[in-house]
């Protein structure tokens, strides 16, 4: 079996719901005859067609605004974002409309907006950001963040038949850096349920997206110390896995949490809560956040390399909590 | 600080009432948080329970002798003096207050500032703060919400553990919790005197297990399941045992050719008697023998003092799904073969189907046992109190052997003698082994 890489995976998930079901289709800047910024799209024009497969001008408000009157026509579209960064173009389409047609006119819209966020590539400011907690913090949306190939394929899939606005960013670091072996059957990946990436018994580290690799890099060095993370994978963020996460916070009694996104008003916060709510009587140490500073993603190398958590950042703040 | 109500505590699941039963406090007297205020009594308890602030007694609501429901206030806990305020302030984060100090009460307070990234990285400002100023009266105890959880769980007061913790400043850490009561769990057990089967003179019984290393907690999860009478009785026996003698084991191979080709022969003429005929029954035969030509091997030692036995009583290890037992042939000497074979299907029997008497397991002199019974070659057994000598079996196996210059293939069988060398010098052991090999390879039949 051929090893499909992260980005792949994306366009498998896509392509075979649009085989599947003819209300499917994509659009976006440059997503038919271009294939796509990333390539998430290549090929699909020819495939399905132009109805299917609708280059937009560079309006993310309008491709969103299409996508759900689309979707209340009965549609079922993946709208495009070139960069997850241009996602604020059309926040309120997606936060006072998207979000709120069922709660408002019991009308669902379920569209899919999906976009390349994360660092890592020296994109700069406006190429790099992780926006999830801007849609997090909206009820009536959901929230994925895949890690894997795998969870890539499953989760976009599994958004594309969910009956609500899902927001899907898939990390662009991972794009062709993380391939694996996918199974040929139709799988798809729960929205909301999490997955430990490795079992340990000393520490919980709390991630998701690119960050469970670093988390991962993190657990083998300390593991030559006798230190041994436990490493889980929320996927989703909206809604994240509660059960998973005081599970694993039982278990090991020490908690670290680890995301790409700026601190202050970032997911570690809102588990910090839940933990410290939920499972206070379980911690044998305080809840430790590792996340980028709040700053805006610098474009200089090693000035991003610097606002990045690091496997170091990891190891380090793993070591405290381990003797604390 | 606000008035404090004090309620009657909850003292177990099922319990709705407490009857006060003393006041250690008067009304208007200063306690401090944690101090014990009143005695109560309940159907599962009698305790003191602490005060759940520091002030002055105010008011007291329920008078001694009273019962009243559970959570009823039974008191209230007030400000008290001006003085009484001061010091509190002196001592800010010692005591967890229900409301706490203002900043500004805290005389060398120094504007704290939100931290950035790392909450908690090596001691903080306040940390530092608590080390200038160490509380005059209580020690608080560093520990963590789970180490306070397991230590409640398990009933453990938490001051049993200072200047234990290993976390950083000495705080107690989970591990630190669990080992202690792992430890205390471990270290105060009488050993009970149910192995049954040894009369006379007791050996001294050393403390079961007290391992000087503290033992390693496993932290995955586990299946708790508590030692059967039976697995714990042989567990300190043979702890006792190994601290009791001084083992060395010597090891003989012997020729079963002999003894295999006696048992064919007999054994039809046995099952008309009503017996099956195993190996074993030889091999006691034959040690039996040698203990009479070697009495040191069915000895024991009480303090400076060996006991020769006069009777020959061979126990035999039998293997139960449940555990072991060694039920004992008595005066085995003085039994022929055809006796020995019966005595031996008799106690395996009675020990499989739980019918052995307390009689059956009494008073053995030597034991047989035999780690050959699931194809071990050979093994060194542990020596069954207060006797000094043991004997095992290993597996009957084919082998070429070299006799007289020439390959042959014989069935042959490793021995093994555990022996208590405070008694028993090497030679002696050999010898008495060799006395058994010999009989054994030259059988009569």
């Amino acid at each position: 079996m051929p090893l499909t890489t992260y980005v792949e995976a994306i366009r498998q998930g896509i392509w075979e719901e649009m085989e599947k079901d003819e209300r499917v289709f994509v659009l976006g800047e440059d997503v038919g005859i271009y294939g796509g910024a990333f390539k998430v799209t290549a090929g699909m024009l020819e495939r399905f067609g132009e109805w299917r497969v609708i280059d937009t001008p560079i309006s993310e408000s309008g491709i969103v605004g299409t996508a759900i009157g689309a979707a209340l026509m009965g549609m079922r579209p993946v709208a495009e974002m070139q960069f997850a960064d241009f996602i604020s173009c059309a926040f309120d389409q997606i936060t006072n409309f998207a979000a709120k047609c069922r709660y408002r006119w019991g009308a669902g819209v379920p569209i899919v907006v999906r976009g390349p966020s994360g660092g890592g590539v020296h994109g700069g400011p406006f190429h790099s950001q992780n926006p999830e907690m801007y849609f997090v913090h909206t009820p009536g949306l959901k929230v994925v963040c895949p890690a894997t190939a795998y969870d890539a394929k499953g989760l976009i899939k599994a958004a594309i038949r969910d009956p609500d606005p899902v927001i899907y960013f898939e990390h662009k670091f991972l794009y062709r850096r993380v391939k694996e072996e996918l199974p040929s059957d139709d799988f798809v990946v729960p929205i909301g349920k999490a997955a430990i990436r490795r079992n340990g018994t000393d520490i919980t580290v709390i991630t998701y997206g690119a960050m469970i690799y670093i988390a991962l890099e993190a657990a083998k060095e300390l593991e030559k110390e006798g230190i041994d993370l436990h490493v889980l994978d929320l996927r989703s963020l909206l809604p994240f896995d509660n059960e998973a996460v005081l599970e694993s916070v039982k278990k090991t009694n020490k908690v670290i949490l680890l995301h790409e996104d700026t601190q202050i008003g970032g997911f570690a916060g809102e588990l910090a809560a839940v933990i410290s709510e939920q499972a206070f009587e379980y911690l044998d140490g305080p809840i430790r956040r590792i996340t980028a500073p709040n700053t805006p993603v610098p474009y200089s190398p090693p000035l991003e390399e610097f606002f990045l958590p690091k496997v170091s950042d990891v190891v380090r703040v793993a070591r405290e909590l381990y003797a604390y | 600080m606000a008035e404090t109500k004090v309620i009657m505590p909850q003292m177990g699941e099922s319990i709705f009432e407490g009857t006060l039963t003393k006041w250690l406090k008067k009304k208007g007297e200063r306690v401090e948080r944690d101090e014990p205020l009143f005695e109560i009594s309940t159907d599962k308890i009698d305790t003191e329970i602490p005060s759940p602030a520091a002030g002055v007694l105010q008011d007291i609501l329920v008078n001694e002798g009273q019962t009243v429901q559970i959570n009823t206030v039974v008191a209230v806990i007030g400000d008290g003096s001006a003085k009484a305020a001061a010091e509190e302030a002196k001592q800010p984060a010692k005591q967890e207050p229900p409301a706490k100090e203002a900043p500004k009460e805290t005389p060398k307070q120094e504007p704290k500032e939100v931290k950035g990234p790392a909450p908690v990285a090596g001691p903080t400002a306040e940390t530092e703060e608590e080390e200038r100023e160490p509380s005059a009266t209580e020690e608080r105890i560093k520990s963590s919400p789970l180490v306070r959880r397991i230590a409640k769980e398990h009933n453990v007061d938490l001051s049993a553990l200072t200047g234990k913790g290993t976390g950083i400043d000495g705080r107690v850490t989970k591990s630190d919790i669990l080992s202690y009561i792992e430890q205390s769990k471990a270290a105060p057990r009488p050993a009970p005197a149910e192995a049954g089967a040894y009369k006379g003179p007791e050996p001294p019984r050393p403390k079961p297990s007290a391992p000087a290393v503290q033992p390693v907690t496993f932290t995955g999860e586990v299946e708790r399941v508590p030692l059967t009478q039976m697995r714990k009785a042989i567990a300190e026996h043979m702890v006792m045992s190994r601290k009791t003698s001084a083992h060395v084991t010597t090891f003989f191979e012997v020729d079963c050719s002999r003894i295999l080709h006696a048992k064919e022969k007999l054994q039809p003429d046995f099952e008309r008697s009503g017996a099956r005929l195993t190996v074993t029954a030889f091999f006691v035969q034959a040690a039996a023998n040698a203990l009479k030509r070697f009495p040191i091997v069915n000895s024991s030692l009480e303090g400076d003092t060996i006991l020769y036995k006069r009777a020959i009583n061979i126990g035999i290890a039998v293997n139960l799904e449940w555990g072991l037992i060694v039920p004992v042939i008595k005066n085995a000497d003085e039994k022929n073969l055809l006796g020995l074979a019966k005595a031996i299907n008799d106690i395996g029997e009675r020990a499989r189907n739980k019918k052995l008497t307390p009689d059956d397991i009494k008073d053995g002199t030597f034991t047989i046992t035999n780690p050959g019974q699931y194809g071990a070659v050979i093994g060194t057994p542990i020596i069954n109190q207060p006797q000094v000598a043991i004997m095992g079996m290993g597996g009957i196996k084919k082998r070429a052997v070299v006799i007289d210059d020439a390959i042959a293939i014989r069935p042959m069988i490793m021995l093994s003698l555990s022996f208590d060398h405070r008694v028993i010098d090497g030679a002696t052991a050999d010898q008495f082994m060799a006395d058994v090999q010999k009989q054994l390879e030259s059988w009569a039949s």
